[in-house]
């Protein structure tokens, strides 16, 4: 009796306190670098930002038209790299949206389980070749066959940087909108077979419909990582920051930018250099804005199934 | 309607139907009367199996034209596989297989000519869970309509003709828009079967329509099976004895392993069934 006792009680410090406390820290120290990483990442950005700011107004920075921060006569329009983001991001998607969508939709509703298990993986391959063997991949691949079709194309233009974002970015659609297809419950598929519908129409009007959410967070996720995207685009689309429409003629985006200045020789205290602090801080806040609202979208439209 | 299989049989394939006839019992024949005079649906030595194991033996039975049959029987004897296998809905599990003849009007459904969407537009269904799609109301007693192309002229009328049959018009009237899912779950499960019967379809096959909900839900669904038995022949499939008793005119019972032990008249099985193992089933000896 008096044994049994002993053996339940904490003498002091129970015996989960004692193990786990000190595990508890292991794992906390390791979510705090994290963290700490990120806070870092951010001060650094507003920090070289500041620096930059007082030497150039926001305004010309947000509203001019004109990039040439290194090569006189200076200009610190921000809006001619932001538009080769944006041809980049809006090319891409053209392309990885309904190509990444009919895959997931294939995937999820048409696939038999033995074919799903080929190409799910090899999707997941593809999502993970460098990113600058994708580079190569436009310039060697893509660029010759848009030569081939529009003889006057630079080696270096817009379009072979879409597309090969596009395609770099289809698995993240596909993979992310497959999980929210293969979620929507078989009920529902069941209700509009049993009324009749065929395949398609199951897919498109009922599974389509209820995993919108999903879908829509996939595709923001997949913009997010095109805006982001460096190296292909660097290699595919080079240097030239101009607003264009065009997409034969050569941009910048802010990322190839960033590229660029960082391995240049500019000066660490030049305003050229401060300036990467500036687009790295642009392309945080965008990317950042696109990834809160694919959180935002999916929590908003969580289908209610009960 | 046809009532006689004697067209049917040449469409249907040699095997399955060269020994057997309308007019004389099979070894698989239930107990009681498992030919009716208006048969929709005629079941002739079905089997169904999951992989390898088989879920129905030799089915034998007729479903009559406008009459509600319950199929009875304790869990896992193979109910819904019955029912699923009228309307093809056993084609969407990939592990499901089909032997036999199923006939529809004489037309055994299992025949490669037979275009299983086709079936299912008049053969409607009701399932266990009420699932309404995550649309507005309207749009859940639309869809079939739509997708088979029934929605010319006033959809909206239709819609609520349904809703009016189903019982529910009343309650939801006012909020024709707001979400399906936002109903009760009888409510949700009388929007169901709005939705089933809105393309108008011949046959209704509920399964278990009831299990979910309280007894004054309950109460209501039987209410409504009752009725819908004036314009459709339904195939309801409850382990509730007590239901299958007050609202069918035939009743199927089938026992463990998925046989079809005995068929006839409801009242027939109920008083004075055949077998003495019906007996025990439904006084409750065991199940
Ligand atoms: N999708 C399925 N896959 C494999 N086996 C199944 C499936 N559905 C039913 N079964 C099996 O078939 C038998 C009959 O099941 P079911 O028709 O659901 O019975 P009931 O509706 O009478 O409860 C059971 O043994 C069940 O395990
Ligand atoms: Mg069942």
């Amino acid at each position: 009796m008096s044994q049994a006792d002993t053996t339940i009680t904490t003498g002091g410090s129970s015996i989960d306190d004692r193990k786990n406390g000190f595990i508890k820290y292991v794992f906390f120290s390791c979510a705090l670098v994290t963290v700490l990483t990120t806070l870092g990442i951010i001060l650094v950005l507003i920090q070289g930002s500041i620096e930059f700011f007082q030497h150039v107004s926001i305004v010309e920075y947000l509203t001019g038209t004109n990039w040439s921060p290194v090569i006189q006569p200076y200009s610190y329009g921000v809006l001619p790299l932001v538009w080769g983001t944006l041809i980049i991001t809006v090319g891409s998607a053209l392309i990885a949206i309904p190509v990444g969508t009919a895959t997931a939709i294939y995937l999820s509703e048409y696939a038999e389980p033995r074919v799903r298990k080929v190409i799910k993986p090899t999707l997941e391959i593809l999502a993970g070749i460098p990113t600058i063997v994708y580079g190569f991949f436009a310039l060697s691949f893509i660029t010759p066959v848009i030569q081939f079709v529009f003889p006057q194309t630079g080696t270096f233009n817009a379009a072979s940087g879409a597309i090969v974002v596009g395609i770099m970015i289809i698995p993240m659609v596909s993979s992310l909108s497959e999980d929210a297809m293969s979620s929507v419950p078989d009920e529902l598929r069941n209700a509009a077979y049993g009324l009749g519908a065929t395949k398609f129409e199951v897919s498109t009007n009922v599974v389509v419909p209820a995993s919108l959410s999903g879908v829509v967070a996939s595709y923001i996720l997949a913009l997010s990582r095109a805006i982001g995207e460096t190296m292909a685009v660097t290699l595919a689309v080079g240097m030239t920051p101009q607003i264009t429409a065009n997409p034969l003629d050569s941009i910048q985006t802010m990322t190839a930018y960033m590229v660029q200045i960082g391995i240049s020789d500019v000066s660490v205290d030049s305003i050229g250099y401060q300036s990467l602090f500036a687009v790295g801080l642009t392309l945080f806040i965008l990317t950042l804005a696109m990834n809160m609202i694919s959180l935002w979208v999916k929590s908003r439209y969580r289908e209610e199934y009960q | 309607m046809t009532t006689n299989g004697g067209g049917s049989r040449t469409v249907s394939t040699p095997e399955s139907s060269g020994s057997r006839s309308d007019a004389t019992m099979t070894d698989n024949a239930p107990l009681g009367s498992p030919r009716v005079d208006d048969a929709v649906i005629e079941s002739r030595g079905l089997d169904v199996f999951y992989g390898d194991d088989q879920a129905l033996h030799g089915i034998d039975m007729d479903i009559p034209e406008r009459k509600v049959t319950a199929l009875i029987g304790p869990s896992g004897c193979g109910k819904s596989t019955f029912l699923r296998s009228i309307n093809r809905m056993n084609d969407l599990i990939d592990i499901a297989r089909v032997e036999g003849d199923l006939r529809f009007h004489g037309k055994n459904v299992y025949d490669d000519d037979v275009d299983p969407v086709a079936l299912r537009r008049k053969i409607g269904m009701v399932f266990q869970k009420p699932n309404p799609f995550p649309k507005s109301i309207r749009d859940n007693v639309a869809y079939g309509l739509r997708v088979q192309g029934k929605d010319d002229g006033d959809v909206d009328a239709k819609v609520r003709t349904a809703l009016e049959r189903a019982a529910l018009l009343d309650e939801v009237e006012d909020q024709l828009d707001s979400s399906g899912l936002d109903l009760s779950g009888g409510q949700q499960q009388r929007l169901c079967i709005a939705r089933a019967i809105a393309p108008d379809p011949e046959v209704i096959l509920m399964d278990e329509p009831a299990s979910a909900l309280d007894p004054v839900a309950t109460s209501k669904i039987e209410d409504l099976v009752e009725e819908l038995s004036e314009e459709y022949t339904v195939v309801i499939v409850t382990h509730n004895m007590q239901q299958a008793a007050r609202i069918s005119d035939k009743t199927a019972v089938f026992l463990t392993g998925g046989h079809l032990v005995e068929f006839d008249d409801t009242n027939k099985i109920f008083e004075n069934p055949e077998s003495d193992r019906v007996e025990d089933y439904i006084t409750g000896k065991f199940g």
